[in-house]
């Protein structure tokens, strides 16, 4: 019996081409599954090759600073291997640090994930503090990365001190105050009189626009300015007995529970497309937040933005860089994160991406680049984030932070916002949540 | 041809017949000519050991890869699931027994997991091969340009993961989303996709189906084609319409290609894990606020990688690997029950 026709055979033959050509784009989308790539800083003759492993966006290589390293010392050759999401990127370094293998020479260190390295990591990490003048750090820096025995497992990069962000021309619309110092004189000293700024706005708000881009960005904003976070400096968690919690849920309550939010999720792409639409009229914004602004509002948002000193002196985010010791090139290594920390290269990283240095002898010497001021109303951010950053709380971090931070906005809070639950089912959920996180 | 016994036969070719003249000689393993008389000579004896050892030998490779990466993590995996493992502190495996285990079987999020496993895959399952089917039916015709048809079914399952689950989180955008826009114009009002629990299912279980059912058509259309044409003509004959056609001669002839189907896709959906995590965006692996859609494949990763405990995870990888057991169990037993019965 022939079966076998023409058709057929055709068809075999396109099954195997498209077998052929799936297999081709899987492996084009798994290398941007996970955002890694390899980028090579240079095409340098070097004897020395050194790794230095960061996730998002760290501002380094746009700084042009391995460049510039590389220029000054002949003999290294710099890599940069970036993931773009630190919950894929921290999984694969804490594997690899303790395999004592497949690490870069330098591991970024987000300050989420410090305390875990601290505490379980800190004897796969070389001593800096030897190395270094601790005290051009800012003190809470450096001590969120010092080992109980006086270990410092890394070295400060940026810090994340908080202002607001708000669009000039939906507050005029909204007959609200547009000058940044007034405003901030309105809110000055608790979140919670920005939540009643937002309650004015909504009275009057422009079709289509919101106060606030989300509830959970006002939590985490308020709660950077909260000495007492999730744990103590025992290392016990203290999550449900925390003051700062208590008020930083209270004050997000308020935000969700009203119609002041625009409901979105921070760092998703509804929540890009808001920046460019004018979607919110005001975010609280660390200062790596503002190149993330520019970025996505583009020329829509231009001389429409302005930046206001936050209610609180509060950080949120920043980061450190580490030296492994399974690392094969270790006194290098040293020898440049010292050089990629230094006061004057974290100063050089600000004017390109905003990050704020953790070394305050470089606030003296700050400028933006005229780009930036321009699109935020020439607002004064140095200044502001500098003031900011100097009157930080120290906060104690601990080894579950970033899951159970995770379980407070992105599930209790978000049951609140989105699914129309009541603050005390979501803390109820977000309890649930934490007590599976911590195997309770 | 030659068969694969006649090749491996282990009798020293008989005397009699004249070497190069016995049928299929030269096309004999590796085309190798006759070995020469004498059972004793070395060279013969080596020939018996070629005979013998190089099957194996072929097969080899496959085998010692999938032990590698196969077999012995999947052993390791059981071992880690009877301990206590964080992911920060990996050389410290303290002996915990079923511990795991009965953790995990009194954790709502594990059932709720199991639960969304199984409602997932059966309403993105079931339609899609139903449609697959028929798209299949209607390129059996013969039309105009039938490949580029073929190869538009098949575009969906070459795009990767990322890219499309992309798309669909901005078509069921909650503010501004096309979905919602056209419901508007239906006058229904804007359904939070990714935030209630119907809605979020549905919105994966799309993405599933529009990854899939092209795939799943050419393979019906390829097993279609092998239908001889004088069973369609003969029905015809006595007087069938073509839905009597597709219902009495198509599908029980599919028969066995819808079961390789079935079983392909259950296998899919238990393990269904890029979509629901990309569709979630941000800390994707919880699936929603509410765990709305956080399938097994999420519930391990987000216990295993995002919480860091990976004696759990691991007890979770073997709990699913026991339901595909399972699963499988089923569909041999339906198999077995259809044969008779035919």
């Amino acid at each position: 019996m022939r079966t076998s026709t023409r058709g057929s055979r055709r068809l075999m033959a396109l099954a195997a081409v498209a077998a052929l050509t799936t297999g081709l784009l899987a492996g084009c989308a798994e290398d941007s599954d996970d955002g890694s790539s390899d980028s090579d800083g240079g095409s340098g003759g070097g004897k020395t090759t050194l790794t230095i492993g960061t996730f998002g966006v760290f501002g380094y290589k746009q700084a042009g600073l391995y460049d510039e390293y590389m220029k000054q010392n002949p003999d290294i050759t710099i890599k940069e291997n970036v993931t773009t999401r630190t919950d894929v990127y921290w999984p694969k370094t804490l594997t690899r640090l303790q395999a004592g293998a497949g690490t870069d020479d330098i591991q970024a260190i987000e300050v989420g994930n410090v305390a875990e390295a601290v505490q379980t990591q800190g004897d796969k990490f070389v001593d800096l503090g030897k190395d270094v003048d601790k005290s051009q750090w800012l003190d809470w820096k450096t001590a969120q990365a010092t080992t109980k025995d006086g270990k410092t497992i890394g070295l400060g990069t940026d810090v994340g001190p908080m202002a607001v962000c708000y669009r000039k021309d939906l507050f005029k619309k909204a007959g609200l105050e547009t000058d940044r110092v007034k405003l901030a004189e309105q809110w000055k000293g608790d979140w919670s009189k920005y939540v009643d700024v937002g309650k004015d706005y909504m009275k009057k708000a422009p079709k289509g626009t919101k106060f606030v881009d989300s509830a959970s960005s006002v939590y985490n904003a308020a709660l950077g300015g909260e000495s007492e976070r999730y744990y103590d400096k025992d290392g016990n968690v203290i999550w449900d007995k925390s003051s700062g919690v208590e008020k930083a849920w209270d004050t997000s309550m308020e935000v969700a529970t009203s119609n002041m939010s625009a409901k979105l999720k921070q760092f998703d792409k509804p929540w890009d497309q808001a920046f460019a639409n004018g979607g919110f009229a005001t975010v609280a914004c660390p200062a790596w937040m503002l190149g993330y602004i520019q970025e996505k509002s583009g020329d829509s948002g231009k001389g429409n933005w302005d930046v206001a000193a936050a209610p609180t002196a509060a950080n949120w985010g920043g980061s450190f860089i580490g030296v492994p010791t399974a690392g094969k090139h270790q006194k290098e290594a040293v020898k440049l994160a010292k050089w990629l920390t230094a006061p004057e290269q974290q100063a050089k990283v600000f004017a390109k991406q905003a990050s704020f240095p953790s070394a305050p002898s470089a606030y003296a010497s700050l400028k933006p680049q005229a780009a930036t001021t321009a699109f935020f109303s020439g607002a004064p951010i140095t200044q502001i984030f500098s003031d900011s950053a100097k009157t930080i709380p120290t906060q104690i971090f601990g080894i579950k932070d970033q899951p159970i931070n995770t379980a407070i906005s992105d599930i209790g809070i978000l049951q609140v916002e989105q699914k129309g639950k009541t603050p005390d089912q979501g803390w109820d959920a977000a309890t649930s949540e934490i007590k599976d996180v911590l195997g309770q | 041809m030659t068969s694969s016994k006649q090749a491996l036969a282990r009798s020293a070719p008989s005397a009699d017949a004249a070497p190069g003249s016995q049928p299929g000689a030269a096309r004999r393993a590796h085309g190798r000519g006759t070995p020469p008389p004498g059972p004793g000579s070395w060279r013969s004896r080596l020939y018996r050991w070629d005979m013998k050892a190089s099957p194996y030998a072929f097969i080899a490779p496959f085998f010692i890869f999938f032990g590698a990466f196969g077999l012995v993590p999947l052993l390791y995996t059981a071992w880690y699931s009877l301990h206590n493992v964080q992911l920060n502190n990996l050389d410290q495996q303290t002996w915990v027994g079923l511990d795991n285990y009965q953790n995990l079987l009194s954790s709502d999020f594990f059932w709720n997991a199991l639960q969304n496993t199984f409602t997932i895959g059966l309403i993105s399952t079931v339609p899609q091969l139903m449609m697959a089917i028929g798209i299949a039916h209607l390129l059996n015709y013969k039309l105009r340009g039938s490949t580029i048809w073929r190869v538009v079914m098949l575009t969906p399952y070459a795009t990767s993961v990322a890219a499309a689950t992309l798309v669909f989180v901005l078509l069921y955008s909650w503010d501004g989303g096309m979905i919602n826009w056209l419901l508007h114009f239906v006058g229904v009002d804007p359904i939070n996709w990714r935030e209630s629990t119907w809605g979020s299912q549905f919105a994966v279980s799309s993405i599933v189906i529009w990854r899939w059912t092209g795939y799943n058509a050419l393979i019906y259309l390829a097993a279609m084609q092998a239908i001889p044409a004088d069973l369609y003509e003969s029905a015809s004959l006595d007087g069938a319409g073509r839905w009597q056609q597709f219902r009495h001669v198509t599908i029980p002839m599919l028969r066995p290609t819808i079961l390789f189907t079935v079983v392909v896709s259950t296998i899919g959906a238990t393990q269904l894990f890029g979509e629901p995590l990309l569709f979630g965006g941000v800390s994707g692996s919880k699936g929603g606020s509410g765990h709305d859609y956080q399938t097994l494949g999420l519930y391990m990763y987000d216990q295993g990688w995002i919480i860091g405990n990976l004696g759990k995870a691991s007890a979770i990888a073997w709990t699913m690997f026991l339901i595909l057991l399972i699963v499988a169990a089923i569909n041999l037993l339906i198999t077995r029950r259809l044969r008779k019965s035919q």
